[in-house]
């Protein structure tokens, strides 16, 4: 689903990313694990053009994301992504919160073509073969009901329905990361981008966001997670790869990697962390 | 002591019965016409290059604007009022063949010095806003506009508008040198009070006061607004 082609990213001088060459299937759980400073948070931020890629294609969809003049909002609506300081939209209530992309997004396609129709009437006066008009089946109530349904069931599922309304700011960090994985999964994205979730977190909310996240593996969700929760990676995963000064050092099962790893330097930074 | 109460009733005898007064609430409307019209035109200016100052610079043109936007802001933070004041009443209305009253004048130069430091005001509002809520709304696929519309400047605002308060504040006390080009405020009153009498002691010392009123009195409202605006982060 996702095929990235020799990414690179310098940031001046300061190549972080040196040809990474790696294919993400749909279904796939790839853990992306690594020292610190290696650049394994850029190659994520990378995939959705968080970070702009300074060389290399990112294929997503079967169009190069990299390229500068892609719609890149089109495609980031396909892509949710999770963050370590969860940024949950401070001024919108957890519902908002939830609810605001997917309504927002549709509102404006269902706008555009309203305006299109309307062009066309006019047009059509004057054209002998008339143009077809866009076919309009909701409306903007619609739109709002259906994403307030999809966010409720979406907050029963994780047991947050009473904080519906509540503003961020009184949630505990789990809470948090919860409610903005729910957020990105509001928009019913194709992949999910996980960029240290649990690393801002108290070690007792820790599990809660894990779990969360194991379902979705179980459900099918494809997933791209930095993390440094190996006991997670080995569980759920089915793909590790192993990224320290840009490059991709080793990648493989959880299985191969944590038990028969090759790479000295993959080798060195698992006997320090297991 | 006793001179001193001679002075204020000889004070009182040109404030009421010369009609003093009037030429002090001339002087309180001008002064307050040309802060809240200054500030106004601070506030769509500042807007304006605030705007350009934040837009990401890929692109040539708001990387020409950034560059006009930042000349803007330095050469008008770079100069004291009261030159401002003289340069566009003395030099530029002349050149250009203008003719326009003090007060006119002083709204116009008022409202185009406090928008540079109003840009300023707002962009570091902006800035300030956590760079993460930013990326969380491009990440669902929002763009810049729209995410800078709903969610980064409705939290901005919170840091805005205390400080738009005590730009106000600053601007009523600025007002005070509008009379080097003939526009009639508070000073001007008082002065007119004073030469009158041959007796200049009172009618600063009331004009102090007056100026110090005014101003407790606005950041009295900017404190109110701060509490009401930070409420909000609190609901449950």
């Amino acid at each position: 689903m996702i095929d990235v082609i020799n990414l690179e990213k310098h940031f001046g001088d300061n190549k972080v990313l040196n040809g990474i060459n790696i294919t993400i299937e749909k279904g796939d759980i790839m853990v992306v694990i690594g020292p610190s400073g290696s650049g394994k948070s850029t190659f994520l931020r990378c995939l959705n053009c968080m970070e702009d890629p300074t060389g290399g294609e990112i294929i997503f969809n079967g169009e190069n994301i990299a390229d500068m003049k892609v719609d890149i909002n089109k495609h980031r609506q396909h892509m949710g992504m999770v963050f370590q300081h969860f940024n949950l939209f401070n001024n919108k209530t957890v519902m908002q919160n939830i609810m605001l992309a997917p309504v927002h997004v549709q509102c404006k396609q269902l706008s555009k073509a309203k305006k299109q129709n309307a062009w066309r009437k006019f047009a059509n006066l004057f054209r002998k073969t008339k143009l077809e008009l866009n076919e309009i089946t909701t409306t903007k109530k619609d739109i709002i009901d259906s994403a307030r349904e999809k966010a409720e069931s979406l907050l029963k599922s994780i047991g947050l329905f009473d904080k519906a309304d509540v503003y961020p700011s009184t949630l505990s960090g789990g809470q948090k990361q919860r409610v903005a994985i729910v957020r990105a999964l509001a928009m019913n994205p194709d992949v999910i981008l996980f960029d240290e979730p649990t690393s801002a977190l108290d070690p007792e909310m820790v599990g809660e966001v894990l779990d969360l996240m194991k379902k979705l593996a179980s459900d099918g969700m494809t997933m791209v997670i930095v993390t440094h929760e190996m006991g997670f990676a080995r569980e759920v995963a089915n793909k590790v790869i192993f990224i320290d000064e840009g490059q991709i050092l080793e990648s493989g099962t959880p299985d191969e990697f944590f038990n028969h790893p090759s790479n000295p330097r993959l080798k060195d930074f698992l006997s320090k962390v297991l | 002591m006793d001179s001193f109460i001679l002075k204020i009733e000889k004070f009182i005898e040109i404030f009421i019965e010369y009609k003093g007064y009037t030429k002090v609430l001339e002087g309180l409307k001008n002064t307050l016409i040309i802060a809240i019209l200054g500030l106004l035109i601070g506030i769509v200016i500042g807007i304006l290059i605030a705007t350009v100052r934040v837009i990401p610079k890929y692109k040539l043109l708001p990387r020409i604007l950034n560059a006009i936007c930042g000349l803007y802001v330095n050469l008008f933070r770079g100069a004291p009022m009261v030159v401002q004041l003289l340069v566009f009443y003395y030099v530029l209305m002349p050149l250009l063949g203008l003719h326009m009253t003090g007060v006119q004048v002083a709204i116009i130069v008022f409202g185009i010095n406090s928008g540079a430091y109003i840009s300023e005001i707002m962009r570091s509002g902006i800035q300030s806003v956590d760079q993460g809520q930013m990326e969380a709304g491009r990440a669902v696929g929002l763009s810049f506009g729209t995410t800078m519309l709903k969610i980064v400047i409705p939290q901005a605002v919170k840091n805005i508008l205390p400080t738009l308060g005590n730009e106000f504040i600053a601007l009523i006390k600025e007002t005070s040198v509008v009379s080097f080009v003939g526009a009639a405020d508070l000073y001007v009153a008082f002065n007119y009070i004073g030469s009158n009498s041959y007796e200049f002691m009172v009618p600063y010392l009331v004009m102090a006061i007056i100026y110090i009123l005014l101003v407790l009195i606005i950041s009295l409202f900017v404190k109110l607004l701060e509490r009401s605006l930070g409420k909000s982060d609190r609901r449950n």
